[in-house]
């Protein structure tokens, strides 16, 4: 066991490891990082270009990416070879830019579902006395929950990782460490959660693309629809998923009045999810990350 | 066309899986023992990715509406034509209006019917397997039930020129079966974060399959595990287990708390915040896959190198089945490249 890690050098982290005989599993560290995720993706980008000959799946995570390969049609060695290259490149070559989309979500926070939902789990919270968007915003400081949304709209999101369940997307607000909102898990998962709930856990939001089990504190629900696997609704011919790994996320807040007149929509197929796409430059984020989020931002009104 | 009279415990439309979705959170599905899997396949002479019924525990009752040749693979079950015993591992005839029913399962948890031809439901991204969790694919998205109608396709093996032959499984291709297991697993991951000594604890210990056994996972009992101190990463969560979510390889262990490890299958959740200990290699899942509780696993460590060795001596003693049943295979052709 003592070769179960490799190395990969370039600074910045990169310790490889084998998932069974079929997946190569790369950790850059164990904890998240902005600038590192931005590297993720853009590596995540490269390898899924260069279509490697059996390569079957580059997963890109927070922290972290996941390759797996089909053996019978791959040289380990050669395969090894051209992901220590290419990832040494990019961890240590200049900022890249991500071909990408910003995508608006309109929330109604603290709305009515999510709310009688995650009253029946009150044992299972850290504080049964509040209901999670009052945890969550008392327990980052601001001053009620309007704060907290105010927070959570003001800057775009960025799609770091993928999983769960399909259609599932994690994400993590451009702004620095001590901006983002953090907030713990519930001490013991929901076994409810409303499809489109709007979450978040750790550092992390996501939208529960369909209702089942979860853990993270409920903040509102979004009327669109974020998955479509069999891409027959308009928003999804191209993708059966809203918001692939490197998307760009911008929450808008909206009443209950606009919630039913989406929803309406979505059902009849006739509403369409504002999109643009974009060119994210992960240098421009670096430099100056608020003036940048608002020229990201400029791209959807 | 196949009738359904009664559904079984949990009967699903399966194949070789759906693969290259990960990057999306969608696991392969599929059926959990690939290796019955394809043995079916090639004793009826279909495709080899073509879809079958999985059966657990207890087995459906089907009734044939047109002439077909089946054969039933997988855990040991009392096979039945119209209440006439029938050999497992062997292409078997059906007249239309007859039906197949099962007696008890005596050995495993999972059956396999394959049907000349396949199941024809529609295929969604590439596969026709079931993928309940979100109820994607296979037929409408779930296991099966009283009076579903499933139409029988025409994935037959294109070079088949035997297809109407009847072929047999010599015995010494049959899988053990046993209540007991060793699993090879390749360390890795998240593996640094257990202690050393615990690391050679659970591969010294027995572990016992608990009632939480299904398509998604095998949670298992045994020793508790220690980690090594750390401070608590950025995004990683407080307790000792928790990381910044990553990856789960299809087959990978993870230890929430540092006990009863959960072996993901192919209906695992792609993704998640709890430690990865290693991966068990995929041509041991089929053995994992026909466990129940209170069934025991050891573990063995392998290195990378091993593991594809021992992958290439499944896939060599496929080919040579295959040889045996006169069966046109094609090295491969059982997995598609998407990416």
């Amino acid at each position: 066991m003592t070769d179960m890690y490799r190395q990969l050098s370039g600074g910045g982290g990169g310790r490889l490891s084998f998932g069974g005989d079929e997946f190569i599993f790369v950790e850059l560290s164990e904890e998240m990082r902005i600038q590192q995720a931005l590297t993720i993706q853009t590596l995540a980008r490269t390898l899924t270009a260069m279509n490697l000959p059996g390569v079957t799946d580059v997963c890109p995570s927070h922290a972290s990416y996941m390759i797996r390969y089909i053996p019978e049609r791959v040289n380990l060695p050669e395969l090894l070879a051209t992901l220590q290259g290419v990832h040494e490149e990019i961890v240590t070559g200049r900022p890249a830019t991500i071909n990408t989309r910003i995508v608006d979500v309109p929330v109604y926070y603290n709305d009515p579902w999510t709310r009688e939902a995650l009253m029946k789990f009150r044992d299972r919270h850290q504080d049964p006395g509040s209901t999670d968007i009052e945890y969550a915003a008392r327990v980052n400081g601001f001053e009620s929950i309007d704060e907290l949304i105010a927070a959570h709209t003001r800057h775009p999101f960025l799609v770091t990782f993928m999983n769960f369940v399909p259609g599932n997307a994690e994400s993590v607000q451009l702004v620095p460490r001590e901006l983002q909102i953090e907030v713990p898990k519930y001490k013991s998962p929901r076994t409810e959660t409303p499809s489109r709930a709007v979450g978040h856990g750790g550092a992390f939001t996501n939208i529960y693309p369909s209702a089942g089990a979860g853990g993270v504190q409920l903040l509102g629900r979004t009327p669109i629809n974020v998955v479509d696997m069999t891409q027959t609704r308009a928003d999804f011919r191209e993708r059966p998923v809203l918001f692939p790994a490197g998307t760009l996320i911008s929450f808008r807040a909206i009443s209950e009045a606009e919630y039913f007149d989406i929803r309406a929509a979505v059902d009849a197929d006739e509403y369409r999810v504002r999109v643009a796409d974009i060119e994210f430059s992960v240098g421009k984020h670096l430099e100056d990350w608020e003036t940048y989020n608002d020229e990201l931002l400029e791209a959807l009104r | 066309m196949m009738h359904i009279i009664m559904p079984g415990l949990q009967t699903l439309v399966q194949d070789s899986g759906r693969d290259g979705y990960y990057a999306l959170g969608m696991p392969p599905a599929g059926a959990l023992d690939q290796r019955s899997y394809t043995l079916g396949n090639m004793l009826v002479g279909n495709d080899p990715r073509a879809a079958g019924l999985e059966f657990a525990f207890m087995g459906p009752a089907i009734q044939f509406q047109s002439d077909t040749v089946i054969a039933v693979t997988g855990a040991e079950v009392t096979v039945l034509i119209d209440g006439e015993p029938q050999p497992m591992w062997a292409s078997v005839p059906v007249k239309n209006g007859q039906t197949l029913s099962f007696g008890p399962m005596t050995r495993g948890s999972r059956g396999y019917i394959a049907v000349r031809g396949g199941v024809d439901v529609p295929k969604l991204s590439g596969s026709r397997s079931t993928y309940q969790t979100v109820q994607f694919g296979g037929h409408m998205g779930r296991a099966l039930k009283p009076g579903d109608v499933l139409p029988i396709g025409t994935q037959i093996h294109s070079d088949d020129g035997h297809g109407d032959r009847i072929r047999e499984l010599d015995p010494k291709y049959l899988p053990s079966l046993d209540a007991s297991a060793d699993l090879a697993v390749v360390t890795g991951l998240c593996n640094y974060r257990f202690t050393p000594e615990s690391v050679q604890l659970f591969f010294e210990s027995d572990f016992t399959v608990s009632h939480e056994a299904n398509r998604t996972g095998y949670r298992l009992i045994g020793p508790a595990l220690e980690f090594v101190e750390r401070d608590v990463p950025f995004g990683a969560g407080s307790d000792p287990s928790n990381v910044v979510n990553l990856g789960y390889p299809l087959g990978s262990i993870q230890i929430p708390s540092g006990n009863e490890p959960i072996c993901l299958l192919r209906d695992a959740v792609t993704g998640g915040g709890y430690v990865t200990f290693g991966t068990i290699i995929s041509t041991d899942l089929d053995a994992l896959a026909q466990l129940k509780t209170p069934d025991t696993v050891t573990f063995t460590s392998v290195s990378v190198t091993e593991a594809h060795a021992k992958r290439r001596h499944a896939h060599n003693e496929l080919a040579q089945i295959a040889k045996s049943l006169k069966y046109p295979w094609v090295f491969g052709v059982e997995r598609k490249e998407t990416a």
